[in-house]
Order: structure tokens, then sequence, then C-alpha cells
């Protein structure tokens, strides 16, 4: 039997759904489901601080194969609680998969994408000492700090957005930098809004709370 | 909020005479108390319920064997090896719905049951394994039979803990029981270092409970039901498509109601198979790779697909830009992550089963007329029925040999199977009509767990026939759980499909290498029935298709464990298929067609 005379129309002469629904079955013009260009993500998830937690996210992300820009992760008030700042670049869907995978594990307790968040990183970084009073001027304009200062070497701390730590780096490239080492990104919301709470868990946010947040959060 | 794992310690500390008094009122059968760390792991399964553990003994999991050697109403089956101890357990979650338990030592014992543990994961089968570790100070040191274990298990279970304290570990049990059982089920493991299992403590664990802030969802979004419903009630060529958690849900009488209220076709997945009686005219049987050409046409062609308790996993869907293509795609499941993660959904319904289908039937006001969509659905069953050429033709036709134990067996009878071509007939040929009947490893595609599963489904369902069909090369893979079959003198029937190959290996190097075939085919085989006899089970044997039904019947009347060694055509091949990532309207119905696909 030839490939002709087998059951069913070839797919290009079928029809298809257009475009794209939101969470609640509204059709959104002008989204075509099939392209979507990557972007960047901030999430904040509050986990319980416990052995395994980091290295069970972490996992989570190489075997999923999303593409993990960095993660933050330190002590909250709570002492049972620690804080992951995670930034992605994935495309939309693939965010809302990450969120929500992460979401389904058992030690995490919220989280939360943060598009409006006060966020900042920390660079230290080794120049060698020839010009100690440039290096200075330097960090001064950066308003950073110097840990340590040698006739070889100066090591200085740099607080900032992605673009003040990427600017600076590139001014202390004329001395000389000998080594560097950055933090990833620290975030919370902006505002009053919260960034991932405990009295919130969504530990299996239907997609309509995820809307909501998306949404609260535009 | 609260959190309960540390609330409850001191909790559990402070009232023993109120469980103390509750625990002997509900089990009458006297404990003596916790007094070890161990103790409180099996005062821990006796609060869940447990009755029944599948498991192998070894050096750092003897502490708690031997807390269990006081507790006579635990029934514990003791596996050939630990592989078989978690395919057991798995099996038995899902004959009973309740997690089955599974024990191993550390080490060797815990890595034996990865495969296991990987196949609950990808089936969301409800396990709790619980694994001896090496004393908490030899952590880290690479110690003999040191394996980390929580670190090799973490991506293929729902959570695992390692457990640190003695008065906790009773709990941290618990609270992994509950887990494997609530929301989407999954395995759960607990590794038990020998010293946290020594060590003294009359904690007393509190009866199982999910942590506070695990709240697994309930009730879909008001909004989305009632726009599911209004495309649904303008649609022409509705589908449902019936998933595993349908039975996992326990939505399965709902979903029949359902289906049967406003007369829409369903298909099943292989999870799914006994969700809906394939005996109901409504019934368009299993979808996907090896499904019947009319529950893929009707996929292929629907305009509205109520997806229930799916992953849309690719052996259903094909190439996901060819699966239902004209259709609006209603999902209901347990777990968000599952909404659009392989096919978008139009409509994400995401609660328990049962619940949503409630939902959508209360917001329903009239359902659409699909008289001329039976219709179609009626000319497909009968244009691509499910075939083979007659049992009097020699040699014997592996269908048959299904058929007919169908036949002989009585109508409630649990089928577990292995992998491969086997289990695709077993699929096709076996008509299922009730839930938690189907026991077979879907997702992960375990070779060989069709022994040790009919071995967790008769222990956990004694008074059920339970037929497992096997293939050769997939019996070989867990041949040595025949020894437990025998020793615990279970009543069940191993049927081997023998066909002296990797059946399906050797098919798609027919169909897509060009019938190299590398490494698939053994050209010679145990004598099955004569191997049998040797593990002390009775064996049997068929060669021609006049012997089928004596032969089964003998077998299935055999008071005790046999196996029948069916040799089969070996040139037979699993018809229906569509090839990896193809189009499901477009099937192959035979090898001369499949070259065509390719």
């Amino acid at each position: 039997m030839s490939r002709g005379e087998l059951p069913g129309a070839p797919p290009e002469k079928r029809r298809t759904p257009d475009g794209e629904r939101t969470d609640q079955g509204i059709p959104v013009e002008g989204v075509d489901r099939q392209t979507h260009e990557p972007r960047r993500a901030v999430l904040s998830a509050l986990v319980k601080h416990e052995p395994g937690v980091l290295a069970e996210v972490s996992g989570l992300f190489s075997r999923r194969q999303y593409n993990i820009e960095s993660l933050t992760v330190g002590e909250t008030i709570d002492d049972s609680l620690a804080r992951m700042t995670i930034v992605v670049e994935e495309s939309r869907p693939n965010i809302d998969q990450v969120k929500k995978q992460l979401a389904k594990r058992i030690p995490v307790i919220s989280v939360r994408e943060l598009e409006e968040a006060v966020q900042r990183e920390l660079v230290i970084v080794k120049v060698d000492g020839d010009s100690p009073d440039q290096v200075n001027a330097i960090t001064e304009m950066y308003d950073g700090q110097t840990l340590d200062a040698g006739p070889r070497s100066i090591t200085v701390e740099i607080t900032g957005d992605e673009q003040r730590i990427d600017a600076a780096i590139d001014a202390y490239r004329q001395f000389g930098i000998r080594e560097l080492t950055r933090t990833g990104y620290a975030a919370l919301a902006r505002g009053e809004k919260p960034t991932a709470q405990v009295s919130e868990p969504n530990q299996a946010p239907t997609e309509a709370q995820v809307k909501t947040e998306t949404i609260a959060d535009d | 909020m609260d959190r309960t794992a540390q609330q409850q310690p001191p909790t559990a500390q402070h009232d023993p005479p109120e469980s103390d008094t509750s625990a002997s009122q509900a089990e009458p059968s006297e404990s003596d108390g916790v007094e070890t760390g161990a103790d409180a792991v099996v005062a821990a399964l006796e609060a869940a319920g447990v009755d029944d553990l599948f498991g192998v003994q070894g050096g750092a999991i003897m502490p708690v064997y031997d807390a269990l050697y006081d507790h006579d109403e635990l029934n514990h089956v003791t596996m050939a090896h630990e592989q078989g101890a978690a395919h057991a357990a798995d099996a038995y979650g899902i004959v009973t719905g309740e997690p089955g338990v599974c024990l191993a030592t550390s080490g060797p014992g815990a890595t034996n049951l990865v495969t296991g543990l990987a196949d609950a994961s990808m089936d969301s089968d409800p396990v709790l394994a619980l694994t001896g570790q090496v004393p908490t100070d030899f952590v880290g040191s690479d110690a003999f039979q040191e394996t980390d274990t929580t670190g090799v298990t973490q991506p293929i279970t729902k959570h695992n803990s390692f457990a640190q304290d003695p008065d906790t570990v009773g709990d941290a049990v618990g609270t992994a029981w509950a887990l494997a059982n609530d929301g989407r089920q999954g395995p759960t493991l607990v590794d038990l270092p020998k010293d946290v299992s020594l060590a003294e403590t009359t904690s007393e664990p509190d009866s199982p409970e999910t942590p506070d802030t695990y709240s697994p969802p309930t009730e879909a979004d008001e909004v989305v039901v009632r726009a599911a419903t209004e495309a649904l009630e303008a649609t022409q060529r509705p589908v449902i498509l019936a998933g595993g958690g349908v039975i996992k849900g326990e939505a399965c009488d709902r979903l029949r109601s359902f289906a049967r209220e406003y007369e829409i076709p369903v298909v099943t997945t292989m999870p799914g198979l006994g969700s809906f009686p394939e005996d109901d005219p409504l019934s368009m049987g299993m979808a996907g790779m090896h499904g019947t050409g009319y529950a893929n046409l009707a996929l292929a062609n629907c305009d509205f697909l109520l997806g229930v308790g799916t992953r849309f996993d690719d052996r259903l869907t094909g190439g996901v830009e060819t699966f239902a293509p004209e259709a609006e795609v209603a999902h209901v499941d347990i777990d968000p992550a599952e909404m659009s993660k392989n096919i978008f959904a139009d409509y994400p319904l995401v609660g328990d089963a049962r619940r949503v289908l409630d939902q959508l039937d209360d917001a329903i006001a009239t359902g659409p007329d699909l008289t001329e969509w039976h219709e179609t659905c009626k000319r497909w069953v009968e244009t691509y029925p499910l075939e083979y050429e007659m049992p009097d033709s020699d040699p014997l036709k592996p269908e048959y040999v299904v058929e007919t134990a169908d036949a002989v067996t009585p109508e409630e009878t649990i089928v577990t199977t292995g992998v491969g071509q086997h289990q695709m007939w077993a699929c096709l040929f076996w008509e299922y009509t009730e839930p938690r009947t189907w026991v077979s490893s879907h997702g992960l595609g375990t070779m060989g767990y069709g022994l040790p599963a009919a071995i967790g489904a008769k222990v956990a369902a004694p008074e059920t026939e339970v037929v497992c069909f096997e293939g050769d090369g997939s019996l070989l893979m867990t041949i040595q759980s025949l020894s437990v079959a025998v020793r615990e003198n279970l009543d069940i029937t191993v049927v081997v499909l023998n066909n002296e190959a990797i059946g399906m290996v050797r098919q798609w190097q027919d169909g897509f290498f060009e019938g190299r075939h590398m490494a698939s085919e053994y050209g010679w085989v145990p004598e099955f029935d004569t191997l049998a006899e040797a593990f002390g089970a009775r064996g049997f044997r068929i060669d021609e298709a006049e012997d089928v039904e004596a032969t089964l019947t003998a077998a299935h009347e055999y008071d005790g464990p046999a196996v029948v060694d069916a040799h089969i055509d070996p040139e037979e091949n699993v018809y229906p298929m569509v090839p990896s990532g193809g189009d499901n309207a477009r099937f192959a119905l035979n090898d001369e067609q499949l070259e065509g696909l390719e």
C-alpha cells in the first residue's frame, strides 16, 4: 500500500486552531504559540532551609535543560527558611514551566516571578596594584570599597545591578584584572508587594493564580 | 504559617498516653512501644495502615528488620532482588491505590531499587522506599556499601529525605508515606542511617500527614470551567482522552457517567486502560503508537479534546504538530506543571479529576448533538478492526494466546506485563473493563516488570486471578522473582510469548534499520517450562494453536505459580503502528505500510 492510500488527511491539509489562549481560555490576539523569544526572568523562591534543597533545585534546572543565568541562596529572618533568587533566560512557556516545576518540589514553599524588583549583585575584583590612585578613583566612582590593598594587588567590591557591575569591570580592565567573582542576583519585589511568602503557599498554584500573579505584577 | 515538621515532635512527646490509647484501640495486635528509631519506623508504617512489605535484607537495614521481628501483623515478602521489591511495591500501589512499601539496604540494595523508583516516578505510582544507610559518622567517607542514596534518587522520587534524628524518624516515614499517597501520587524514599535506627527513642510517630505547605489543588478555576463548557457545547467532534490519572484519582465512575450523559466517545492512554470499559459502545480503545486505528483517527479528527489525568506522553501524541490538530484542548490534571508542558492546553483545568468532572457537568447546559460524529467513529471501528491471522494457521499467533487467556479467566482478572511486543498484544487483545486490572510499566518501559509486578498484585489482591504476560527477553531480566512466587505459593499464571528475540527492537530494525538484526535475536533461550519446574513452579509449553485453550485453562487452574512457555510466530509484529514522532492519523497496519511511512 502506498503512502497516499493511508487513512487520514496529511498534516498540511488540516486545519489548526489559530493563535494562543490565555490561561482562562480567552484568545490572545496576535500571539503565535510557536514563536517565543527567550526573555530574562527573575524568580524568587522561598524554600525550607534543609540539606539537599540547593541540589534539588539545581538538579531540576539541569535535568529539564532550563537555562540558568544565576542562582543565589541565603538565610531569611526565619531560621527554617531560605530564599533563592534565580535568574533564567527562557521562552515564556518555559518560564511558566520553570515556575511550576519549582513550585512542585516539596521543600519549595512558594515561587514568584519578580517583574518589578530591587535587585543587586556583588562583584569582588582583584587588580594589579601598579596604579593605586586610579584604582581608588574608579572604586569611588562606583561607590565601591577597597577590601585589601598591597604593593602588587588591590581587591575591591562593587555592588549594583548587572549593567553597573559590567561597566565597573570594564573600567578596571585597564589595570589588569587578576581574578574576579560575582555573586549573581539577590532580589526582592519593589514597594509593598510581597516577594514570596509562607502565608501564600503556592505549592500547587492553579493556572488562574499564576495568571493573577502576572497581572498583579504588570 | 506554622510548619508541622517542627511542631510535631514535641506534641508527640507530650502526649504519649493519648497516642498509646488510640493506637491500642485501632490496632488489636499489642505493640511493645517504641524503644529505638527502627521501632519508630515500624510504628509509622502501622500508623499508616500498611499491611505488606517487599524487601531484601542487608547490613544497614538490619535494625529495621529486627524491629519487624516482633510484628507478625506486617507481612514481609522477601524478594530475590531489590528491583523486584520496587516493582512489586509499585504493582501493589496500583492495585490497592495506596503506597506499596519496599525495603533495601544501603549501597547496592538502594541502587537496585533505582529502576523501580524511576518506573514509579514516570507512572505516578505510589511507592514508599525505606533504605538502610551507613552510620551517620561514616557518611561521606566512602564506607562499605555507602551510596549517596538521596542524591541518586532525588530526580526519580517525588520527595526523599535523610533521617537524622531518632526522635523524628517515625514522622519522616509517615510524611513520606503521605506524600507518596496524596495529590499526584509518586515514589518517596527515606534513607535510614544505621545509628539512627539503633538509637534509643520513645517518640511515637503521629498518623501520617503531608507538610502544611503541601496543598494539592482540588477545584478548577470556575472561569476556565465555564469557558471550557461553552466550547464543549459548541463542538461537533469531541473526544475524551482518559489517562492513568482517572484511575489514580478514583474518577472512573464519574468519567463513565459524564461520557455516557453527553455521549462523548472515549479513548484511553495505556495507563488509562480499564478507566472506561472497552465493551461500552462509546469506547474507542487505546490510542498512541500502537493504539487502535479508530482511537488514533478519533484523536486526529476531533475538534474538542477533553484530556483527563494524562501527561500527553510522546508515545501517545506522536508528533505534537499533528496531534489532534483541529482540536481545542481542555486538560484536567491535578499537577499544574502538566498544563501546556507537551500539548498546549486551551482550557487548563487544574484540580482533582473527579471534582473537576463534577464542575464541568454542573456547568454544561445542553450537550452537543453528536449523531454524525458517532456515525464517523463507528465507520472507523468497522474499517480498521484489530485483526490477526486465524489461529489455526501455523505458527501460533500471540494475539490468539492473549484473547484465549482473557476468555478462560474471570472478568476481574489482573493483567501484568513486561515491556515489548507482548505488552502491546496484552494491551490490544485483552478487553479491559475495570480500573486497577491493568498493571504495567508505561513511561519508563522497564523490561522485566511483569513477574515481580504479578507478585505485588497477588499479595495486594489474593482473591483475584493474576495473569502475567512476559516476553522471553523481558522475563529473563527478573526471572529470579519466580523463586519468591514459589516460596510464597502465589497463584499466578505467567504466559511467556516466546519469539526467541527482543521482538520490539527487531520490529524497529525491520522498519527503520533496513532489517539489520543487531543484538536482537537470541537464537537460543532457556526452556521456560523446564526452568519453571527447576524453580519449583509448574511448567507448561504450547506450540500449536489447538493446545492454547486447554493448556491456559490448566495453568490457570493450577493452584500455585505456573509458567506457560508459548512458542509464538517469530515473524509476528505489532500493528497498528505509528512511527516515533509520526502522525496518529497515518498508522501502518503491516510491515509494508510501515516502510511506506518511514
